[in-house]
Order: structure tokens, then sequence, then C-alpha cells
């Protein structure tokens, strides 16, 4: 029996200057309440992958006073944290192995939670939410009725799948402290499959059964004859990292414009100006037709560069310098694109994270930042508030901090969204508070116009 | 582009096992940043003191601004100038280094003096031999409010400290050049908030997600020149609480000690007077990435007096407006 359910998939490597494989980190979000053992599991993948220094083991071993060394305590950073004994903000942290390099986005469970978890979550490739099966109801027998899970597992989950981190792996955890595992864990495993096919989660990547207090499955598969599955850290070693689509129109927000460097062959003032921006999806070459947002005006390409070279193509998530065959008006916020790929639209439904004290105010207008450009933006209505333990709409007429909505947002200027489901950088969007300079929300755009 | 291969071949063979691919990543991650405070700032600044983290910066700036012609030479200018404190008690080969680097790229270099903040009266040693490396704070500062820089480009990692792990790409300081940590902004995908009142200003570190031994395996890949204490070398050292220290003008022996020479590196490169060098025989980049794989103490651990104060050291330093 393995425990994987969904492989990952091999990844098509974009890159034309590297051979076959994902060269990447992976950047993964580990999710998990007080006591699920989240600390000790990332103490437990420092340590065993040799990202623990003989110093800071030491610090350790003084803490702890003679009795067995506590791996959670690696993890926390800050001196009001250690007062209090919590975390108070995501942490990143960083191992490698042979084959990769990861960096973990740390995500503390307790009350500014779902803010940390929409910080760690944007931008991750995977979510590694960690169950504890001490705290379930596992009865006895093969008649009992099914595990009910705890609610902090479902949110966990449910807000994961809601920011669209491609792939949730699931780490069953003291799995040392169950009198029968293997039955514990087949019981918990059947519950995560029930809920996630009635919840519609899509990035199941694995269910894996964890003591991270002894090191049993996290590094080393575990040495049972009813797990056959790969470890912890042999699942992650093998997600694909996100990757956008190379493939058909390009999209690229311009980000910074430079002056080439010196060659004035042609003379002062015709200095070509080279458009720096990541490319979002597609690709550039030399002899490639584009449109330019807002101005509409079209040009060819010229050349492209990467990093101080001139280069045939670039490809989504690389950052080109895009050198344009005439003399255009074009700044830092605007995109090049293919002829015809833009819609700018004016208005647009998007879910909300709200992460800031003073709650989300229909009809103030904020600043919002999409790709490299600023605008103005109201927000028109709250279509309603979603509930995090279950994704069901809740009536609601403000937001406040830790809730999530939908919305509907109203721009000063029209822009090129994309839903977020389909790209990562046409959807996204930041909402700061115009008085405070605060970043006080995250919008995933759902449809467009 | 030879150069670049030729190094990555002799890692190849060193180091077999070592995949570095990695780096492109991380590079191309590094390069986004610094465009994005090139396009963001007014008066954006480099901190460049010539050591290691710094250096890397630097060819990461040049890869971003500038065209390669060939190996190690570019051409262009940075779009902002060059930032160090000089505490006074600097290595002099470090200094030289620094002014070495700068000519030859011709890019301009500001110095914040602490001596000249002392002369001013806003920095004031307890005694003449006190360490200097916290002190520093105020001299960066007053470099900043002198010259209005609105942005500081650091080469910190986050993994150096466990402080830092919770730092910002863009971190936010208020008019008093203060880190709040628990009032940083959120920082989601790569949609940084640089909006800022005047006074205040930004910290923007490129290579957060570099660790030591990333930024090793760049210095060996890119051939990056650095100054020569970064490579084993005989040198007087005292031994003093499990730490090697140098024998300079401001680290005299204390009672009792005996000065030894021994075949030492530096691991980082700071105030003369809490910097350790460490015992080792790697003579170039690509030995220093064998013996940091094996390696059993964290950087700052091994070398940083001013660190071992207390586990929160650096946490109150950042408070107060350190790098």
């Amino acid at each position: 029996m393995s425990a994987v359910l969904k492989q990952a998939a091999p990844v098509a490597d974009h890159r034309v200057t590297s051979e076959g494989t994902d060269h990447r980190a992976l950047r993964f979000l580990t999710a998990g309440s007080v006591d699920d053992g989240k600390s000790t599991l990332i103490g437990r993948l420092l340590f065993d992958s040799q990202a623990i220094l003989a110093d800071q083991l030491n610090a350790l071993e003084q803490r702890a006073a003679g009795a067995p060394v506590d791996l959670s305590l690696l993890t926390d950073g800050l001196e009001a944290e250690r007062e209090q004994g919590i975390t108070i903000d995501v942490a990143f942290r960083y191992f490698a192995t042979r084959s990769r390099k990861f960096i973990i986005a740390d995500a503390p469970g307790h009350e500014q939670y779902t803010r940390n978890m929409v910080t760690a979550a944007a931008g991750s490739d995977a979510a590694v939410v960690l169950v504890d099966i001490t705290k379930l109801d596992i009865g006895k027998g093969g008649q009992h009725p099914p595990v009910q899970l705890l609610p902090q597992t479902r949110r966990h989950a449910l807000l994961a799948h809601l920011l669209r981190v491609p792939s949730i792996v699931f780490a069953v955890n003291k799995l040392d402290a169950v009198a029968d595992p293997q039955a514990a864990f087949e019981a918990t495993r059947a519950a995560l499959l029930a809920f996630v096919a009635e919840a519609g989660i899509t990035g199941l990547a694995g269910i894996l059964p964890v003591s991270a207090l002894r090191g049993d499955n996290v590094t080393l598969p575990l040495n049972a004859p009813w797990y056959d599955g790969p470890s912890l850290l042999q699942l992650l070693e093998r997600l694909p990292t996100t990757q956008e689509r190379t493939e058909g129109a390009l999209l690229q927000p311009v980000q910074y414009v430079a002056r080439d460097a010196g060659d004035d062959a042609k003379g002062a003032g015709h200095l070509p100006r080279v458009f720096w921006g990541r490319i979002a999806h597609g690709s550039v070459r030399a002899g490639d037709a584009v449109q330019v947002f807002p101005s509409g005006e079209r040009a060819v390409v010229a050349e492209v560069r990467r990093a101080g070279s001139t280069v045939a193509a670039a490809l989504a998530g690389e950052s080109a310098g895009i050198v344009l065959d005439r003399q255009l008006d074009i700044s830092r916020g605007d995109w090049i694109a293919s002829p015809g790929g833009l819609r700018p639209v004016q208005r647009f439904t998007a879910t909300l994270a709200w992460l800031d004290t003073e709650p989300a105010t229909v009809g103030r207008k904020y600043w919002v930042r999409h790709g490299n450009r600023w605008v103005q933006a109201r927000l028109s209505a709250i279509e309603h508030q979603i509930d995090i333990h279950s994704l069901a709409p809740v009536d609601a007429h403000a937001l406040t901090v830790n809730q999530i909505g939908q919305v509907v947002i109203e721009l000063q200027q029209a822009l090129p969204l994309e839903p977020y489901a389909d790209n990562r950088v046409g959807g996204a969007l930041i909402v700061v508070d115009p008085a405070t300079h605060r970043t006080s929300g995250a919008l995933l755009v759902r449809s467009a116009g | 582009m030879n150069a670049r291969a030729e190094f990555a071949t002799s890692l190849d063979t060193l180091l077999p096992e070592l995949d570095h691919r990695h780096l492109d990543w991380l590079e191309e991650e590094a390069i986004f940043i610094l465009r994005e405070v090139a396009a963001s700032f007014e008066r954006p600044a480099l901190l460049f003191s010539g050591g290691k983290d710094s250096c890397v910066v630097l060819r990461l700036a040049e890869k971003a601004f500038k065209t390669r012609i060939a190996g190690n030479h570019f051409k262009g200018q940075l779009p902002f100038p060059l930032l160090h404190v000089d505490t006074g008690h600097n290595f002099p080969e470090v200094i030289a280094f620094r002014d070495q680097r700068v000519a030859e790229m011709g890019e301009r270099l500001v110095v914040g003096h602490l001596e000249d903040s002392m002369k001013r009266g806003t920095v004031r040693l307890a005694h003449p031999l006190e360490s200097r490396n916290g002190h520093q704070t105020v001299t960066l500062l007053e470099a900043i409010e002198e010259h209005r820089f609105d942005c500081l480009i650091g080469g910190a990692r986050r993994d150096e400290e466990k402080a830092r792990a919770k730092e910002r790409i863009f971190s936010h300081r208020d008019s008093f050049g203060q880190w709040q940590p628990k009032e940083q902004r959120p920082e989601l995908w790569t949609l940084f908030n640089t909006r800022h009142r005047p006074g205040e200003h930004f910290r923007s570190f490129p290579i957060s997600n570099w660790t030591e031994l990333d930024v090793w395996l760049y210095l060996a890949r890119e051939n990056i020149p650095l100054p020569h204490l970064y490579y084993a070398h005989q040198r007087q050292v005292m031994r003093r609480k499990g730490l090697l220290v140098p024998l300079t003008d401001v680290t005299p022996p204390e009672a009792g000690e005996t000065v030894e020479t021994a075949t030492v590196r530096f691991r980082t490169v700071g105030d003369m007077t809490c910097t350790c060098p460490v015992e080792s025989d790697a003579a170039n980049a690509t030995e220093i990435v064998a013996e940091t794989l094996t390696v059993t103490v964290s950087e700052r651990g091994a070398t940083r007096m001013d660190d071992r104060t207390s586990e929160a050291s650096m946490e109150r330093r950042k408070k107060e407006g350190y790098f």
C-alpha cells in the first residue's frame, strides 16, 4: 500500500541553459496548531539534514539542563517570543539535500494564524499540514464511526486550497504515541481522503505517517511492514516547484527601465532603452511583435537580454531585458505583451484575505499594487465572508483581521488582470492603507470584468 | 563565461556530489530585488564593506545593471553609490581591498567615519578600547540623514542568526531608524510594499534566501575577488573562551594569555575588536566550500564575540537600527 496519492509529475524544465531537472528551491509552508509538533518536525528536518550546527545545539543543551534536547526550540526567534513561549511571525528556515535546496516558511498557529498563513502561502510551492493523531478519537475494531478531524486540520487544508498552494501534504504526526499506529494511521487517512473529496481539494500530494519526536519517516523511510511510501523528505524532494507556463502569449510587467550601458555608437540621445521585468507567462525572442499596456502602441522586439548579456530568448519566470525597434514611452508599471493579449478591466471580484487590525471598510479607497503598478481602488462590496472551517459563504458587512471574504473592487484605472488560478502575477494584488502605509490585505482575482 | 565555466568545472571535479545549479535561481531572485530597489527608491545606496557577503551583492548589482565585457569586467555604472561605515578599527587590508575594488569599478563610495561621530559627540565610548561595533549604528543613521538615503541594500542572510529568520526582504525603518519586529509588513509574493513617509527608510536584503554555503559556492563559481584574510594564512592569535582572538593594536593579549601563530582564515570580516578567525587550511573558495560542508559551528558562533553576550543580542542591535 502506498500512501502517496499523487506522484509528483516529472517537472518539465523550461530553462534552455540547464539540463533536465528543476533547480529552483522548493518553498513550503508548515501549518499546525500549538502542540501539533510542528516546531519539532522542522527541528527534525534541520537536524537530520545537518543544518544545525554544534554551537546552536550547545545553546539548546544548556537550556535543556540534562533533559533530552528539545528540537522545537531551534525555531523560535525573537526575545518577545521566548518570553511568551510562542512564535509571532513567519520565520524562514533553510536546509538542503544533495538534490534540492528547501525554504521553510514557518507559520505559527495561534491567534494571528490566518494572516501568517496567507503570508507564508503566497509564493509557496507546497503546504505541509500537521495532523496530531493523539488528538483524534480513533476507536477500536472495524465498526467504529469514521474519525472526526480537528477543526484546525480542516482550516489549514482549506486555507492552503483557497490560496491555491499547488501541493498539499498531510503529515500524520505523533505515531510514536499511539498503541496501534497502523490502525490509527489507516483510520486517519480514510478521514482525510473523505474530507479532501468532500471539500474538492485539488492539490493533495500525499498523506504520510511520521513521528517528528523520534524522527520516524521524516528523512528516512518508515521501517514498518504496513507502510511502503516515501518519507516526508523524499516526497518533498520530488514535488514540483511552481512554474509559470512558457507557451502561449507573452506577459511581462515592466519593473525597471535602463539606459543601455555606454553603447553610444549612434550618438547621444539614441541610447536604446532596456525594459527589464520578470516574465509572467509565455516567452520573448528578437523579432516578436508586442503591444504595450496602457498605451496600446505596438513594436517589434529588437533584442532580448538576461543579466548583462544578449540571449536568443527568455522564458516565463526569468527576468528579461527587452529592447524594442522604436522609441516608445514606457515606464515602470507598464506591461509588454503579445498583441491583443490583454483585456484590461476596471472592476473585478476577488478573494480578499484581510491582514490589518483596522477592518476593511466598504466604500473606502485604498492603494493596490498589481504587477509593478500602484493604483487607487475602492472596496465597493463585500459579497460574503468565507468560513475558513468549511469555505461556506457567510453574510458580512466588514472584514476584520484574519478574515477572508469574496469582494468586488473598482479600480481608478483599468488593469490587465488575469484569474489567480491561471497566473499568479496577473492575478495577485496587495492592498495598502493610504493612511498608515501598512499592507492590509491580499487579493486573489477570481474573475475580471 | 570561460572563467565561470572553469570554476564550475573545478567545483564539479573537487565536489562531484554537489549540485550548485540552484545558484542560478538565487541569482535571478537577487537581481530582481536589486532592480526593484533601483526602480522604487529615489536615493538608495549599497552597503559595501569589502566583506564576502557585500562582495556577492556587489557582483549581483553589476550583473543587474551593467553589461559584461569579459570575465570579471563589466561596463556601465551602478544606479546608486556604495556606502561603508568605517569604525576606524577595520582590518587595514580590507579597507585597502575596498578602495581598490571601488577604483577598479569606477563607482562612487560614501564613507561614514565613526571617529567623526566621536568628534561630534554623538558616539561616546565607555573606554578607549571598547568595541566600536555596536556604535556603528549611530554613524550609519547619521550618513542616512546627511545623504537622505531612502533604502540601504545589505548582504544580510536569514540563515545567519535567529532574529534575522523573520526579517523581510524589504524591511521598513521608522524615522529613528528603528526596526519594529511586531510592526513588520506582511510580504506577499514579490509585490513589495515600499511606500514610506519622508524621513523613513528601508533596508533591502537581496541575498536573504542564501546560506553561507551558497555564498561560498557563488564566490567560487563566479571567481569573485575577496580580501586575502578570507583564505588560510599565518596569524598571531590568543586563545580566549574557545575563540581565536587575533593580535592587533586594539586587541592586545590579556593577562596570562600567550600569543601563538596559527594557520587561520576569517569567515566574517568586521570590526577588529569582535571578529575572530578559525583554524583552517582552506586556501581558495572551492576549498572553503568543501570545509563548509563539514563544518560544525555556525558562522556567527565561531567568529563573533559580540553575539555571545546573549541569545538576543542581534535582535537588540537590529531594533536600534543596526544593519
